[in-house]
Order: structure tokens, then sequence, then C-alpha cells
């Protein structure tokens, strides 16, 4: 049975809905701001009769969640942006190895230590591969609430679809504020599509092995890099996520993700009075980036107005999609500090007059 | 009539090797290694049951040598990928398989840290006191004065460090059980790793903790020896800094000498 309406801040929500998508394996190091998840699942898994370590770092940890996905489980790690730099050549493994696991990054403010405030600065590393080969790591990116919750089922399934790691893109403040949340009912583990790939002793069969070197010389590891670019293009296909939300009559989309999209929807209200008509579109999956569906907007606005929690990374994919079909304004804040819808009214206000007092038009 | 002449085979190829002839130089100490963990699973009738986890180092391949599942690790990795192994089947039989740059340098975190929670984890390490897979750097376990490509002048305490004793470190933790350390260059020290790769064995069968057999394992290759050589050089240096023998035991075996 789905759950009444519960309050709960982010972090909890990501690790409840995790329980209930039928992860039984957490994996993890403490850091700032995300703490709040594994402090949660080191009780709720015992609960349900699960198993949490707390790894001695990032390191060990992701490379525990892939020992337990090599061996059948839905299995799960946290971090935050220090941490999840640790964990790129363990998620480059994964991806070589085939193995489904979900990495959640609450992301704070870098680079270096940074500071423990809500940031946006990693999603070239999410989007990008992270570490070393060519390889691509499907990107969540909620807006917070009721989409923590579904987003984090929906990983875990990406994740055994296409037995890849997937990850969940938030950030410290997404982490912390509490909303109200309906957890959907536990899955049943048993109802999902058997591991036929899973070592787990060869009893009855022959030996298998989980590994991502080819050393051969008939062109092994091209052949697999190939079978991997098959695979991601699969998921570009058919796995992009986005929300539009924009009047016919708008005279400017804004495209932002995450905790900038919820304090662009303030913003966009607000500017509302003041006869502005604008449209919010939000990318859900950032890679792949909803790029066909923001190509054919642009066709129909005649700005484009990027707002991000860092000084400029997702605006390079929204150039990509966009071109010259429209004229695309950039307004970028470094992690690290609490932006308020005001500071996004005062870019969007600018960037609809293209008197560049805030932010600035972007020279395709 | 016909006379009939019954053989008995006395000698052969363990289940837990696979046919597959190894990359391994002649006189290096992995073969017999591999020979001495497959024998043990079979006697004790692990082979379907056990997940491996080689290391990154010479043995990055054994997968196609044992006959049995396994997972690879990142260098260093193999305790933690391990773990999480175990940590999802607790039934399953579950070894890691290092040399020394991988436990003992770049994953000492991930070996202290698996021991100390007491993994139910059999761990076999290859000391061979350098980088093999790499073309002979120094290892943490190189010998004072000992070469390599890295301390070309030889080892120097005051420079690189003393030889790291990774074995006498992990035996200061609660959760691990068992440690010894054997060479693989005498037939007695063969036999005696045998019964300690068994009785590693035995630890992770008996709930018991984390276990660990240290094996003194001759690289011929990254040595610039002969294989002769180098079983000399095991049994006449390296055991000065490695004393063979058991360095833990709180098992409550009964074979305990
Ligand atoms: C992250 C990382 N760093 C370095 C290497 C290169 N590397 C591969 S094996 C190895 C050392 C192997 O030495 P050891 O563990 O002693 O094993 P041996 O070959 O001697 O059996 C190194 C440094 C690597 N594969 N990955
Ligand atoms: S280089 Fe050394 S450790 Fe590696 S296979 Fe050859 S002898 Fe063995
Ligand atoms: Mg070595």
């Amino acid at each position: 049975m789905p759950s009444e309406k519960m309050l709960m801040i982010g972090s909890h929500v990501v690790a409840e809905a995790a329980v209930r998508a039928g992860c039984r394996y957490y994996f993890g190091y403490p850091i700032t701001p995300q703490n709040e998840l594994p402090e949660y699942l080191s009780a709720r898994l015992l609960e349900v009769g699960g198993t949490f370590i707390q790894g001695e770092s990032e390191v060990s940890s992701i490379n525990m969640v892939l020992g337990a996905s090599a061996v059948g489980a839905r299995t799960m790690t946290s971090s935050s942006s220090p941490g999840v730099s640790l964990k790129q050549e363990g998620i480059s493994y994964m991806a070589g190895m085939e193995l489904p696991g979900v990495i959640i990054n609450m992301m704070r403010g870098g680079p270096g230590l940074g500071n423990i405030a809500p940031s946006a600065a990693d999603y070239f590393q999410a989007t990008r591969g992270g570490a070393h080969g060519d390889y691509r790591t499907p990107v969540l990116a909620p807006a917070g609430g009721q989409e923590l919750v579904d987003l984090t089922f929906v990983a875990f399934d990406l994740a055994d679809k296409y037995r890849t790691p997937v990850m969940l893109l938030g950030d410290g403040l997404m982490g912390q504020v509490m909303e109200p949340v309906i957890f959907p009912d536990f899955i049943d583990l048993k109802d999902l599509p058997e591991k036929d790939w899973i070592v787990d002793g060869c009893e009855g069969r022959e030996p298998r092995a989980l590994f991502s070197m080819f050393l051969g010389q008939q062109g092994e590891l091209y052949q697999h890099n190939l079978h991997l670019q098959e695979k991601y293009d699969k998921i570009t296909a058919e796995e992009m996520r986005w929300e539009t939300n924009c009047p016919d009559d708008a005279e400017m989309v804004v495209v932002a993700y995450g905790t900038a999209a919820r304090i662009a929807e303030s913003a966009i209200e607000e500017l509302e009075a003041e006869d502005l008509r604008l449209g919010l579109f939000r990318p859900i999956t950032l890679w792949p980036f909803p790029k066909p569906a923001l190509r054919e907007l642009s066709k129909k606005v005649p700005k484009v107005a990027v707002f991000e929690f860092s000084l400029g990374q997702m605006v390079e994919d929204v150039i990509f999609s966009v071109g010259e079909r429209a004229e695309i304004y950039f307004h970028g804040l470094p992690g690290g500090i609490i932006p308020t819808p005001a500071d996004v009214a005062d870019f969007l206000r600018s960037a609809a007059k293209g008197d560049g007092k805030v932010g600035r038009r972007i020279d395709v | 009539m016909s006379t009939e002449v019954a053989f008995e085979q006395i000698f052969g190829r363990p289940e837990s090797l696979k046919t597959n002839p190894t990359h391994y130089c002649p006189g290096c100490g992995h073969s017999v290694a591999h020979r001495l963990v497959a024998e043990c699973l079979d006697e004790m009738g692990l082979r379907e049951k056990t997940i491996g986890v080689p290391p990154v180092g010479c043995a990055v391949l054994a997968y196609n040598y044992f006959n049995f599942d396994m997972v690879e690790a990142p260098h260093g990795r193999a305790l933690a990928v391990a773990t999480g192994i175990k940590r999802v089947h607790p039934d399953k039989f579950v070894l890691s398989y290092q040399g020394d740059g991988d436990l003992a340098a770049i994953g000492t975190a991930e070996t202290i840290h698996s021991g100390n929670r007491g993994e139910r984890i059999s761990t076999i390490f290859i000391n061979n006191a350098i980088y093999g897979m790499t073309g002979g750097q120094m290892a943490p376990t190189t010998l004072l004065g000992q070469t390599a490509t890295t301390a070309q002048a030889g080892r120097d305490a005051r420079l690189h460090g003393s030889p790291i004793d990774i074995s006498r470190m992990l035996a200061v933790c609660d959760g691990v059980v068992y440690v010894e350390r054997c060479s693989l260059t005498s037939i007695k020290q063969i036999r005696r790793a045998k019964k300690a790769i068994k009785k590693s064995y035995q630890c992770q069968l008996d709930d018991l903790g984390f276990s660990i057999v240290e094996l003194l394992s001759p690289c011929p290759t990254n040595w610039k020896v002969s294989p002769k050589a180098a079983w000399a050089w095991v049994n006449d240096e390296m055991t000065k800094t490695y004393p063979l023998g058991v360095i833990k035991d709180t098992t409550g075996y009964e074979d305990k000498k």
C-alpha cells in the first residue's frame, strides 16, 4: 500500500524511496550536506533485513556497491561533491563491467573543499562521464518533493534495465528541505526481471567472470566500446525526460533544473504581474539531455534564458540544442550560497529587455 | 584372457583450475599459489559456492585460470568488492587474491578496514616485494637495499621508508582471527602454505572473522635473476624481513602448534 502523505526532508525521502524500490545494501562515507541520508538508512535497513556499511572512504564504498551489484543486489551509495569525485574510478569500472547501481550526489560548493551550501557545479562531472573512458552515466535531476521519490524508483529501474550506474543529482538544499511526499508500496524483488549475468557461485553452470579489461588482439575492447555506445544510443533515444510549462505566446523560456528550476518557477510567477510572458523548460534527465524537445521549443520562442547554480555548465547543452534558433541569455550563480527568486527575476527582466545588466547574452 | 590393469590417478589438475595455460613467467610464485588455492577449494568442496576477486597486478587475469565465479576489482579495491559480495551472499565462499602493491599500498585502507570489520573473507596475499605487472617498480614490501626501477640504488629507509609488514598490522585488529606467513619456495613451505590456506577457508566457513595467508613469492623476471636464484633469495633474504610462521591465531582450532 502507498504511504500516507508524509512530511520529510529530502535526504530521508530518497533513503526511504530507495528501500521501497528494493535497495537493501547501502555503502557510504559521511559528508555534509547529505549525512541525513546514511543516518536514516543505518537504522532503516536493519529493520528490513538489509545491510548498511559505513565504508572507510568513498573509494571503498563505491567498490562495495560494485561487489554487491555483481552478485545481483539492488544497491546504492550517496555522497556530496568531493566524495563523488572519489567515487569516479569505481563508477567507470561499473560502466565498463555493465553493473547497475545508484549514486546519489547532493551537490555542495566547490572546487576543492568549497563549502557545504548547495551548488550545481558538478554538472560536467555527472554528465560527461566523470572518470576515464568512453562511457556515460544516466543522470536524473529531481526538483525536490515528490519527484525525489519517483526518480529514485526510476534510477533503480534504469540501472537494472540497462546494466549501468545511474546518478541522482540533487543538492544540499534539496536534501535538507522538508516537503510532503507519498511513497509507493514496497516493490517485491521477485517481480523484477531475473538477472542472468550475475556471479553467485557456479553451481550447475559454467563459471562466469565480470570484468572491464579486454586485452585481446582481435579488437575486443573496441567491440566492447561499440557495444556500450549502442546502449548509450538506446538510452538517448528512449529515456529522455523533461517538463515544459510554456504558454503559447511566451516571449522567453527559462531553462533550469533541480532547485534552480524551483526558484525560477517562483520568479516566473512573480513576473507575471509585470506582464512578462515566460515559460519554463526543465530537463529531468541531464544525460541524456532532452535536446530535441528544447530544440522544438526554441523554434517557437524568441528567447531562451538559462539559469544555473554554477558559472555555466548546462548552458553548453542548451547551446547545442538551441543553436541560433533563439537568442540565448545566461545567468549563473556560483554554488555555495542560497539564491533567491529575486536574483532570478532580475536576470529575467534584464534578459527580456536585452539590456545586459544581469547575466549575459551568449554569442553562439 | 585379457590382463586387467587398474590405474589410480594420484595427481592431476584440480577442478578449480581451468585448462588454459597461464601467462606467468617460469619460476613465478603465482602459478604455485593458484594451484594451492584451487586444490584447497576442491578438497573442501567449495568450488561451486566460491566467488573470487582477483587483483590488478600480474594475477589480473586469474579468472582465465580459476574455474569458479570471479569479479574484477579496481587496483587495491578487491577487499571492498569482496565485502559487497559477502554481505549480499553470506552463505557463499568469498576469496580475494592480491599482490603487495594491490593489498599493501593502494589498497591499504581497504585491507585494514575489511580486517577490522572482521569480514568473513579469506585473503591470499602474494608478497613478491616488487610491482610485477608494471615492470619492477618499488613495492611497499621491497626489502632494504633491494633494487627496483624506481629505487635504482636500492631501497633506503630514510628515502623510502622501511618494508611494510601489513600482516602484522592486520594482526592487531580484533576482527582478524588468523594470519600466517608461508613461502612458496620449498616443498616443506608449500605444504605448510596449503594447510594455512585450508585453515583460512575454515575460518570463513565457521564464521569466525577475517583471515589472511601471506605467501612470499618469487618474481625472477623483475628481480632479474634465474628462477633458482629467486627461490633461494626468498629463502635466504626475504624471510629475514618477513619471518615465516603464524602471526595471529585466535581460531581455537586444534592443529595449533
Ligand atoms: C589506479 C591504478 N593505479 C595504478 C595502476 C597500475 N598498476 C597495475 S598493477 C600495479 C602494481 C602491481 O603490483 P602488485 O600488486 O605487487 O602485483 P604483482 O604484479 O607484483 O603480482 C600497478 C601500479 C592501475 N592499474 N590502477
Ligand atoms: S613479472 Fe614476476 S610476478 Fe609477474 S608473472 Fe612474471 S615472475 Fe610472476
Ligand atoms: Mg608484487
